[in-house]
């Protein structure tokens, strides 16, 4: 278990390093094979070359890139210090570099916009467990009923109609039409009614979303379980239904939808980009499409770092709980 | 006292709703169908017979023949397994010790369910969980019935597996399924069986997943806990080898329906029926070196939705012209006794003399 | 099976769109019923506050004004920022020695003395312009603004490796060889080592220009101009929290999610001429959904927008529906525009050029920039309107808001002939593919130009990228890029603010090119260089309609629309107007609140 553990954490250590220097080289070789001077978009309207060159120094563009990699690597551990045209500045581990944009410290940044994600994606993954895999069960206990039919209409729809339009729908109907409610992120800390309040439209629309995955996902896993031989045997025990679904059914029912969590919260934790971009909500998501517009390298290096880690961990922990549900899987 | 029945009720005995018959375990005029798209399934179509204590049953039949239904009938499991529309139709009657089942409250025959009678199945892998140990669900089997702490259960999971010949039981009662060998599995299978004591043990295909050293074992082991509990055994099997020596009455189904049953000496050595001599000659005999006079039913099982008219096994009989006025064809044969007495009953359109000539000469020789 | 999928999801996207458009349309019915004539307390009416102050009288001290942007400024930083929202607000936070009059439309583009007391005093060769500085002008901590504060700020234009991004016409005028090295890398003790610009004494500041520039003074109106001062200035992070010169302060800043200005309470009404300061409190709060912002604009939770560029196309319908007298529909000073590289064949002859301007369908080209009210009017000349010696319609030389407006066949034909090319020719449009109604046009182009035989491919290009992709000749060669979509706003109003980098031979850079015409025409250049030299503002105007007639001569452009927008008009803003010195918007430094709780 240990070596194992220690196995994944070097794996993990290695795909890190190769994200990091993926990012990179997206960022200055994609450019550079389409003809295009990065530098140029950071100078002003008449810049002299110059300023240009000076630019390209003070950013680091100009060194290699496996120089920059070794150097954002260091930053994160020893921190950084940048110097060009006479402004030093320290930055201390763990150092993110700053903002090619607004010229701020990129660390602060990613905590700051942190528990937004957070918030959203595990609020989120809370309803759409519940609902999700109740209205999954439900279906498959009552298959083929009319029951059945709409709730998978509605999943079929909740799968199909893009978070955009939801997204408007909902800020349509409940925000700006009956006036309920507003999609504002409220800090956990300034009140949890006022926090809860503002990220229910997210909440609900991104949840409707993976609900309806979920739902299908669990009605046919359920389904396929029910038919299983060892639920009959439970029935033939003398077990009540509900202990046989309960205990037997949903347990193996838990190991695909458990796989699903794991993938799926680690992507959203990266940022749940178009729910946070239709509901202005300022979290990771939001901050590196703005850092994809504005080639904020940092910014994006940051949050891409931030999703790996989690998508590593999730995974981790996905094929931990795995071992420790289904006593066939071995950690080795 | 009504007319006297030809669908395979025993002659003078009651049907209908009639009061509750003597013997343990009686099963009347069963039909289980099965609506489908393509229409209706009618995998047991009218099966009757008794069973007393002590006593065992061998059903016999292909894949199909409507054996397995049969058995999963007695125990509701048809109905408690069945969620959306399509849900089995099932009728008739099933008595268990003065019990009628299909028109008890569901929640009482649940009761009755690993108590009053028991299952073993076929693939001891796939019909024990993955997740849980044998331990826990020998455990959970025993509190379903019985209201005792974990402790006590244990003890007694660790008793009944001690009792089916698992080596080291205490230790193996952690084990998941899958750290046991196919044989131990059913073994396992059985003490889970076993552990309420039930009056009535329904083994379908117990050893067909295990090899064939492990077989005898099993069926050894099922022949001791018989004699041990005194329980009425139905064993189902496609393989009239297993049944040989252990069951007392067999019953031989085709298409859903009983074609031939009376005393396991009886069906075995003087079968009265093309289908059981197409069953004994497709059996493999360990005894005999000449495995290639070995003659299978040639043809398929019959479809369940349309069952061919009249004799359901006419299409594959090998006499099927014999009879006159094309009857195999037209008229459903009804179960005959073979002789007055002898509880040995067949549906076969040939005359007894008929059958008689061409079991002694032209069948039992080549066996 | 793909492009099933493909086309599936087009038409729910299509579909989604159609219905949400709709649902905003009925959904946002609880601002109060208003018609476009409006009323005396609520919205003033339909273009109310264009070119004209609206509700003056109704402003009233204090409350929250609160902006709602989908864009945060480039940079906050006096020095750097150039977005034209980011100057005009700008002044809530830092003074200038001179600025634009808080007047509407055209009178706002004269000149104001803001921390000076006057406007400069120049001499008569033009060279030195000397001012003095007003008394109780104070920074947030109270302390006094020096010259040398002014002149500290000035120089940091000099930082463009550490503070890049700004306008940098100042750094040219008083030093065009580069001969400083900016505050950061100045050896001198007090870091005040640019010659050209002498501080005998606090109050007094001193510009000596190497050479003459009848827009000196128009440079220092600039927000680059603005006082720093030195044991303040964080350098590049500077923007982060710049040191108030103005009303209001920073009060925190989360750059794209929010900022809040507070009162200054060091500044004084009576040092400044210029500045109301109405409000207690400004507040920006940033949407990533433009549609959110608007609808929430309506609702009334916000007073305005902050980017000032127009109402997005859902919100736009549903408040010239329902909410016109909360709309004003203003010019905006860009010209938007077709321009042809000479490097690119056959553009380099002007009869090729003259094919595409007459082939062009000038009213489609009008609608695929949202039509005469929200695109503007046909583009006829290269001056904007708000700009001296500007003509409007009234100079038409290719007759494209008269008798061609809707492409002339016959006309472009016969310059195809007299360029060589009567069969026509294969080309290639260059259009920024963030910029949905550039494409539009684009689109539009393609369209009618193939109807005279020109045969152009759109190539849509990564609008980020604007300044490494067509902002270097040699890869438009490469590309084939003849014809490139694009559009441009004065830096202040004059030819030279306006032309100068678009049109000077000088400005043609090898990366970060904004001359993408490659125009070398001496006597374009001369006319700038007399410019500079002009002091008289008429003998200006007359400099400056040379130079767009010399500019349209040449056939390098074929402008679309001298653009108008449709802007939201909250309705709890008072004394709100419209100026051309920030291009049609709103001036924010004179806002107040009807309501100000």
């Amino acid at each position: 278990m240990l070596a194992y553990l220690i196995r994944r954490l070097f794996a993990a250590v290695v795909m890190l390093v190769v994200i990091v220097m993926v990012v990179f080289g997206i960022f200055f070789l994609v450019p550079k094979w389409a003809g295009v001077d990065i530098a140029t978009s950071f100078v002003g309207k008449q810049a002299d070359p110059a300023a240009v060159e000076a630019v390209r120094q003070k950013l680091g563009l100009a060194e290699p890139i496996y120089v920059q990699v070794w150097e954002f690597f260091k930053g994160i551990f020893v921190g950084r210090t940048y110097a060009g045209g006479g402004d030093v500045t320290q930055c201390a581990a763990p150092c993110f570099g700053y903002s090619f944009r607004s010229e701020q410290a990129i660390w602060p940044v990613l905590t700051d916009r942190f528990p937004v994600t957070l918030s959203l994606a595990l609020g989120a993954a809370v309803l759409w467990l519940l609902f999700g895999v109740a209205a999954g069960v439900l279906s498959a206990l009552k298959r083929g009923t009319l029951w059945d039919r709409g709730a998978m209409l509605v999943a079929l729809a909740g799968v199909s109609l893009p978070i955009y339009f939801t997204g408007l729908l909902s800020l349509a109907v409940f925000s700006y039409g009956l006036g309920w409610l507003d999609a504002e992120y409220v800090p956990f800390s300034d009140g949890i009614g006022t926090w809860f309040g503002g990220m229910i439209l997210p909440w609900v629309t991104l949840a409707f979303l993976y609900a309806a995955m979920y739902a299908r996902i669990t009605r046919a896993t359920m389904m396929e379980i029910l038919g299983e031989d060892y639920i009959r045997t439970a029935r033939a025990k003398g077990l009540r239904e509900g202990v046989v679904i309960r205990k037997h059914a949903m347990r193996s029912t838990m190991t695909p939808l458990l796989t699903m969590l794991g993938m799926d919260l680690g992507a959203l934790i990266g940022g749940a980009i178009l729910t946070e971009t239709t509901f202005s909500l300022p979290g990771l998501g939001q901050a590196v499409l703005n850092a994809i517009k504005n080639q904020d390298l940092p910014i994006i290096l940051g949050v891409t770092l931030i999703t790996s880690v989690a998508v590593l961990i999730a995974n981790l922990v996905v094929d931990v709980l795995y071992a420790v549900i289904d006593p066939r899987v071995r950690l080795t | 006292m009504t007319e006297l029945s030809k669908t395979g009720a025993a002659v003078g005995e009651p049907t209908g709703t009639s009061p509750a018959p003597t013997s343990f375990l009686e099963v009347r005029d069963l039909r289980v169908h099965f609506p489908t798209d393509d229409g209706l399934v009618k995998s047991v179509d009218g099966l009757s017979f008794q069973l007393e204590k002590g006593q065992t049953l061998g059903i016999v039949g292909e894949s199909g023949s409507g054996k397995s239904v049969t058995s999963l009938g007695i125990m509701g499991l048809h109905t408690a397994g069945q969620y959306g529309k399509r849900k089995a139709r099932i009728s008739g009657e099933i008595w268990l010790d003065g019990t009628e089942l299909l028109t008890a409250d569901p929640d009482h025959v649940r009761k009755l369910r690993g108590r009053n009678m028991a299952m073993i199945f076929q693939d001891p892998l796939s019909a024990l969980h993955p997740y849980y140990t044998i331990g826990q669900q020998i455990v959970e089997a025993y509190r379903v019935h019985h209201d005792v702490d974990k402790k006590t259960a244990r003890r007694r999971a660790v008793e009944m597996l001690d009792r089916v010949g698992i080596p080291q039981p205490d230790k193996r009662v952690d084990s998941y399924p899958h750290e046991f060998s196919g044989g131990m599995r059913q073994r396992a299978m059985i003490a889970m069986s076993l552990v309420n004591n039930p009056e009535l043990l329904i083994a379908d295909e117990p050893t067909t997943a295990l090899d064939v050293t492990v077989q005898a074992q099993i069926l050894d082991l099922i022949r001791d806990l018989q004699k041990e509990f005194g329980s009425a055994v139905v064993i189902i099997t496609h393989d009239l080898g297993v049944v040989a020596e252990l069951a007392d009455n067999i019953l031989v189904m085709y298409g859903g329906r009983c074609i031939e049953r009376g005393p396991a000496e009886k069906v075995f050595y003087e079968p009265r029926h093309p289908y059981t001599w197409g069953l004994l000659g497709s059996m493999p005999r360990l005894d005999r070196e000449q495995q290639d006079r070995l003659i299978p039913v040639k043809g398929s099982p019959p479809s369940l939705i349309n069952v061919p008219s009249g004799c359901a096994f006419h299409p594959r009989c090998p006499y099927a012209d014999l009879p006159k006025d094309n009857a195999t064809r037209t008229v459903r044969p009804e179960l005959e006794l073979t002789e007055a007495g002898s509880r040995h009953w067949a549906a076969c359109h040939l005359t007894t003399e008929q059958r008689e000539r061409i079991w002694t000469e032209e069948i039992a020789p080549k066996l | 099976m793909t492009t099933q999928r493909t086309s599936g999801r087009r038409k729910q996207a299509a579909a989604a769109a159609a219905v949400v458009a709709a649902l905003l349309t009925t959904a946002a019915c609880g601002g109060g019923g208003n018609d476009d004539k409006g009323s005396k307390a609520g919205a003033p009416g339909y273009d109310a506050a264009n070119n004209k102050v609206a509700q003056a009288s109704l402003a009233k001290k204090g409350g929250t004004l609160k902006f709602a942007g989908a864009q945060d400024a480039d940079s906050w930083d006096t020095t750097r920022g150039y977005y034209g929202f980011m100057w005009n607000f700008s002044r809530y936070y830092s003074r200038q020695l001179v600025t634009s009059k808080t007047a509407p439309g055209q009178d706002g583009t004269t000149l104001t003395p803001d921390l000076a007391g006057g406007l400069a005093k120049i001499s008569d060769d033009g060279k030195t312009y000397t001012y003095t500085l007003r008394d109780g002008i104070t920074w947030e901590d109270g302390k006094p603004i020096t010259s040398k504060d002014v002149k500290y700020g000035i120089e940091r234009v000099w930082a463009q490796d550490v503070l890049s991004g700004g306008p940098v016409y100042l750094k040219d005028v008083l030093d065009p060889k580069g001969e400083y090295a900016g505050p950061y890398k100045d050896k001198s003790a007090d870091k005040l080592g640019l010659k050209a610009i002498q501080t005998p004494d606090d109050k007094t500041i001193v510009f000596k220009l190497p050479t003459a520039n009848s827009d000196f003074e128009e440079m220092l109106a600039l927000t680059s101009a603005s006082p720093v001062r030195q044991d303040k200035d964080t350098k590049s992070k500077y923007g982060l929290k710049p040191f108030s010169s103005g009303p209001y302060k920073f009060d925190s800043y989360n750059p794209g999610k929010d900022l809040t200005l507070v009162r200054n309470t060091e500044w004084k009404q009576a040092s400044d001429p210029v500045r109301k300061a109405y409000p207690d409190k400004i507040t920006v709060k940033f949407f990533s959904n433009a549609n959110d912002m608007d609808a929430r604009l309506i609702a009334g939770d916000y007073d305005l927008d902050l980017n000032q560029t127009g109402m997005s196309p859902q919100g736009r319908t549903t408040a010239l529906k329902k909410y016109k007298a909360n709309l004003d529909n203003p010019v905006s000073g860009y010209i938007r525009y077709a321009v042809f590289p000479q490097s690119v064949k056959p553009f380099d002859n002007i009869e090729c050029r003259k094919a595409v301007i007459y082939g062009a369908d000038h009213v489609s080209l009008q609608n695929a920039r949202g039509g005469p009210v929200a695109g503007g009017d046909i583009g006829t000349n290269m001056l904007p309107p708000a700009v001296p010696g500007a003509e409007g319609q009234k100079y038409d030389p290719y007759e494209l808001a008269g008798a061609n407006k809707n492409g002339n066949a016959a006309k472009a034909k016969e310059a195809l002939k007299a360029c060589g090319q009567p069969n026509g020719f294969k080309t290639t449009i260059a259009v920024r593919n963030n910029k949905p109604s550039e494409v539009a046009t684009a689109q539009s182009l393609q369209a009618s130009l193939k109807k005279v035989g020109i045969t152009a491919d759109i190539d849509q290009y990564d609008g980020s990228q604007t300044a490494g992709i067509i902002g270097s000749p040699s890869n438009v060669k490469k590309k084939n890029y003849g014809i490139i979509v694009m559009g441009w706003g004065p830096d202040f109003p004059s030819v030279q603010g306006y032309g100068l980098p678009l049109w000077n031979s000088k400005y043609i850079l090898q990366s970060g090119n904004n001359n993408y015409a490659l125009i070398k025409d001496k006597s374009i250049d001369g006319l700038f260089d007399k410019y500079t030299t002009t002091l008289d503002d008429s003998g200006k105007t007359d400099i400056a309609k040379q130079i767009n007639r010399k500019v349209m001569e040449g056939g390098y452009y074929l402008p679309f629309v001298f653009e108008k927008f449709i802007n939201w008009r909250g309705s709890n803003l008072a004394n709100v107007y419209t100026t051309d010195a920030y291009s049609g918007m709103y001036d924010f430094v004179n806002l107040g609140l009807k309501n100000a709780k």
